[in-house]
């Protein structure tokens, strides 16, 4: 179609842009429709949750009687359920090839399982079992080597096919609660213990690196998966902590919007944003170089949130709760699923830039951070901002009323930073 | 206690020769230094944690660029390394395959000879020659030109699959009397190119005659036939098909007339032939017959043949029409010319292209009749012309030949209407109304009168003024009469005391309007609009004009062309569905 695209033609660009913004951002919040379903069929709280590296319909998760599911997430049904332990499965972990996966449970045991589903006739049988002598709380698999790291009472290295550790990495005399393997420089492995530090290794030199003793104690970290040196902490102070690796001192940034622990979180993987689970049964989401979420998911039936994990195309989120369900959501409230017409695209496009133009202005800034929150964290919420002003207060009435200097100024980021040791 | 000393120990030894040599030794020992202490365990390994972080820091490092490039990117593609997977060509899976017995042994003995293609892959190894021996371009060329000859043999495969599966009985009856008509009109001109082919094909074409002749297919003898022939009497259609059978027995039996030019001089001109041959327009028509420029009718044409005839009929009746178009010039009536140069130009104007008119023109009769009139016209505007010529420049209004059918629409020349006398016509000023009241009430007087003393400008100017007055910042008064001096009623404070606390403002930034004598723009603020508008500078910005930029620049199709549109709101984060995104690895970059 010709067309003339003189300006005095088509005047008021600013003003129908506005309104055209405007009418997005509405519209995003009338189809922000999260939840796409739940998983049920546990019979205890879901403890700890794994993705399947080759399939994107698989998820497997373990509970705390022992059991592990399973599930296909398409049909939304439970393929497979396992008696592994007696206790809790504290924790678990698929190998990069997606043909076993390991599991570690209260009863002092690792035992690596098969994929797939066994014949009919055969019994649930793990490949392998190793028995230890103390109970391990954690399991991570390297992403690329015949390697797992298991942690409990100390950090082992162990070799798939031995029953004794390869090597095992002690710096302190505390309990290990989580180890994560470095999916980039893949010899780098991340741990946090219970007297408030995480600690760095390096596999190859079977040596630890650094430590960085936080205010509070660390639940769990997760690396980014596109930035080799940065890596996520989620701490018991309602925070978490994003660190460089080769900076430790200070933290790249500090994300604040939980009102209780925060017990998991888990990245994108196009390294952008990660996704957070907490005692205060929400689940919120942040972008990387951001201090507050950009969206928080609730539901009324959805208790403490232990689990949370980011689907490798990332498009869904899942999370696991202590009242025995696997919730499944979009990352992206209020797209639209499945193919699009290229218009349907390009307008989609155009909204979204639309927005991101006009994100300053009042209104739009107004509906577009909107949310509604249960009643219980609204309230804690509204407490802590009380309480955290009148901490700032009363530092700002210290500094008025004593010699000048003898107040210094701390940065908030280094504030939750107690020491880093060599 | 005492420090012990080595020299006291090594006393009781001196005497006694046999450790002579532990005793030098000893010596040898004492002094040298004492070696350090070696390092704690903690020590030890925070040297060890140092150096290894040390270390590490460094490796992990390295991705520091890559990481900030990909901050810095405007878009991002998920997953990084997007593999096309190419199909192998079944060449190279099988290509393990060999020739076993002695015949296959043989026969390729023989390709390989001659270096043909034993496995047909895409390019044999003369083609591979040829096109290393090409340069880039020339390949290029060529690999384009093949494919495009390889595209026109897939469509026209595909037209001719499609044509094989038309099953219409009539589609087919069509299709072979007019394959037959070009198979005469063919041999016709082969008859003139080359003779000893024309021969040949002659042959060619007795023999299917013969086969007509031969066969009883179209005599009306076979069962059909005698069903039908006891109908016809009472069945007009019956009747129809019956001829129609008949008269197709006939067109194939027809005899091809061969007319050799120098041989067969006596031949006999034929005994009944109806001579077939291309309808061509016959020479010498010139304008004395315009009719005989058209296309004479077949006479071997049945009833049915009309409705084909009837299409290419008319394509040749405009062809015809636009020949005489175009050899003719439009008419110039020569009434107020006086150069013959004026008459030469004109006439060499451009020539009509399209005849718009009011009635249509459907039948072979009628588009005959339209060429003809057009050229009857053409003519004898040309001949008028010849006449005016040597000199006669008076009008013919009348001068026309009676063969002339009345109603004949003429074409309206530029010419005429150009160099035709001006007609002069009565044009008011100002638009006239009506008067229909007999009273005459002059609504115009009436508004001017009632409106005589309204002097719209200088209302307006006066209330700008207002406007303005009231924008300006008043100047603050603090003046309080009486201090330092006498105050009461009718006595003013002094000048230096005003001077001193009648507090001016700084001057008002200049108003919008001040270059717009007729417009007043109200500098009040909006506080509707206000309550949209951004009050402070938003962080990621350090200058209000760079702000005003970002939100001034339109984003949608009505402002941009659609590629505009395309770039300007391409997305951050483009995943593709389905697909697993994988860790960043060294390969991805």
């Amino acid at each position: 179609v010709p067309r003339n695209y003189d300006p005095i033609l088509h005047p008021f660009e600013v003003p129908r842009e506005y309104t055209r913004a405007l009418n997005a951002t509405k519209l995003e919040r009338v189809f922000a429709k999260p939840f796409l379903g739940s998983l049920d069929g546990h019979r205890d709280g879901v403890n700890c949750m794994a993705k399947h590296p080759k399939s994107l319909s698989t998820v497997l998760s373990g509970a705390c009687d022992g059991e592990v599911k399973i599930w296909n997430l398409t049909k939304r049904q439970c393929i497979r359920t396992i008696q592994a332990h007696e206790g809790f499965v504290r924790g678990m972990c698929t190998r990069f090839c997606g043909t076993s996966f390991f599991t570690v449970g209260d009863d002092k045991t690792v035992k690596q399982w098969k994929m797939q589903s066994p014949e009919y006739g055969e019994e649930e049988e793990p490949i392998h079992t190793i028995l230890g002598k103390t109970v391990y709380t954690g399991i991570d698999h390297h992403w690329k080597e015949a390697v797992f790291a298991t942690c409990g009472h100390q950090v082992d290295i162990w070799d798939e096919q031995r029953t004794s550790p390869m090597c095992s990495l002690t710096w302190g005399f505390d309990s290990i609660s989580s180890v994560k393997f470095n999916p980039i420089e893949t010899y780098l492995l991340g741990s946090c213990a219970s007297d408030r530090n995480i600690v760095l290794y390096d596999m190859r030199k079977s040596t630890p690196l650094k430590k960085v003793i936080l205010n509070m104690r660390t639940n769990t970290l997760c690396w980014n998966p596109m930035e080799a040196f940065v890596f996520t902490a989620a701490n018991e102070d309602y925070n978490l902590y994003t660190f460089d690796m080769r900076f430790l001192d200070s933290p790249m940034m500090v994300h604040m919007d939980h009102v209780s622990a925060v017990l998991d979180v888990d990245y994108s993987p196009t390294g952008k944003e990660f996704v957070s689970a907490s005692f205060d049964k929400s689940v919120r989401i942040f972008p990387v170089d951001k201090g507050h979420s950009r969206e928080v998911y609730h539901t009324k039936r959805m208790q403490h949130v232990i689990t949370v994990k980011w689907t490798s195309d990332s498009k869904y989120i899942l999370c696991g709760s202590d009242e025995m369900n696997i919730r499944l959501w979009k990352a992206n409230a209020s797209e639209k699923l499945g193919v699009l017409a290229p218009r349907e695209k390009a307008a989609m496009n155009y909204n979204q830039k639309l927005k991101e133009k006009f994100q300053y202005h009042p209104k739009i800034r107004r509906i577009a951070q909107h949310r509604h929150l249960p009643k219980s964290i609204f309230c804690q919420i509204k407490e802590q901002r009380i309480m955290r002003e009148a901490r700032r207060r009363k530092e700002l009435n210290r500094r008025k009323h004593s010699k000048p200097g003898s107040v210094p100024f701390v940065s908030e980021r280094k504030k939750h930073i107690v020491a880093v040791v060599k | 206690g005492e420090k012990l000393v080595l020299s006291e120990l090594l006393q009781p030894i001196r005497p006694k020769s046999a450790l002579g040599r532990v005793r030098k030794e000893l010596n040898r020992v004492k002094q040298k230094k004492a070696v350090e202490l070696p390092l704690s365990k903690e020590e030890a390994q925070r040297v060890v944690r140092e150096a290894a972080y040390v270390g590490t820091s460094k490796e992990v490092g390295r991705w520091q660029e890559v990481v900030l490039q990909h901050r810095r990117a405007e878009q991002m593609v998920f997953p990084l390394q997007q593999d096309i997977p190419t199909v192998v060509p079944l060449e190279q899976t099988a290509s393990a395959w060999k020739a076993r017995t002695p015949l296959e042994q043989e026969i390729f003995g023989l390709l390989h000879q001659t270096q043909q293609p034993t496995t047909d892959p895409l390019l044999t190894p003369q083609e591979v020659a040829s096109l290393q021996a090409m340069s880039l371009e020339e390949a290029r060329r060529r690999r384009a030109e093949l494919q495009r000859a390889r595209a026109l043999q897939s469509y026209y495969e595909a037209k001719a699959r499609r044509e094989k599966r038309i099953k219409s009985k009539k589609y087919h009856r069509v299709l072979k009397r007019s394959r037959r008509r070009q198979a005469l009109k063919e041999f016709e001109l082969l008859q003139k190119s080359d003779p000893e082919a024309a021969l040949a094909r002659l042959e060619e074409l007795e023999q299917l005659r013969m086969q007509e002749r031969m066969s009883l297919k179209h005599q009306n003898k076979g069962k059909w036939a005698r069903s039908r022939a006891i109908v016809a009497k009472y069945d007009l259609e019956a009747r129809k098909a019956m001829q129609e059978q008949l008269a197709k027995n006939k067109e194939l039996t027809q005899k091809v007339h061969v007319e050799l030019p120098q041989e067969e001089p006596g031949d006999p001109p034929g005994e009944d032939l109806t001579p077939v041959t291309v309808p061509t327009v016959p020479s010498g028509a010139g304008t004395a017959n315009p009719w005989m420029l058209g296309q004479p009718s077949h006479p071997a044409e049945g009833q049915e043949g009309l409705g084909e005839a009837m299409v290419p009929g008319a394509d040749e009746a405009e062809a015809v029409s636009e020949l005489a178009g175009d050899s003719l010039v439009p008419p110039v009536p020569a009434k107020e010319l006086t150069s013959a140069g004026v008459e030469q130009s004109s006439r060499a104007q451009e020539q009509i292209l399209l005849s718009g008119q009011l009635s249509r023109v459907q039948t072979v009769e009628d588009m005959e009749a339209l060429a003809s009139e057009e050229r009857v016209e053409e003519q004898e505007q040309q001949e008028k012309r010849v006449e005016e010529e040597p000199g006669e420049q008076q009008e013919k209004p009348g001068g026309r030949p009676a063969k002339k059918p009345p109603a004949k629409r003429k074409m309206i020349s530029l010419e005429a209407v150009m160099s035709g006398k001006l007609q002069e016509l009565q044009c008011p000023v100002l638009p006239v109304v009506v008067e229909e009241e007999e009273g005459g009430i002059d609504q115009r007087g009436v508004i001017t009168e009632a409106f005589a003393g309204d002097d719209v400008v200088a209302d307006f100017q006066r209330e700008k003024l207002k406007a303005e007055q009231a924008g300006k910042p008043q100047p603050l008064n603090l003046v309080l009469p009486g201090w330092g001096e006498w105050g009461g009623t009718g006595l003013k404070p002094s000048a230096k005391k005003v001077k001193r606390f009648l507090l001016k403002p700084p001057p008002a930034p200049p108003r919008k309007d001040r270059h717009l004598p007729n417009v007043i723009l109200s500098e009040k603020r909006n506080i509707h609009a206000a309550a949209h508008q951004v009050s402070e500078l938003p962080f990621p910005f350090e200058r209000h004009q760079h702000f005003e930029q970002s939100i001034c620049t339109p984003l949608g199709t009505t402002w941009n062309t659609q590629r505009a549109f395309q770039k300007l709101t391409a997305p951050r984060v483009i995943t593709r569905a389905g697909h697993i995104i994988q860790p960043i690895s060294a390969e991805d970059v």
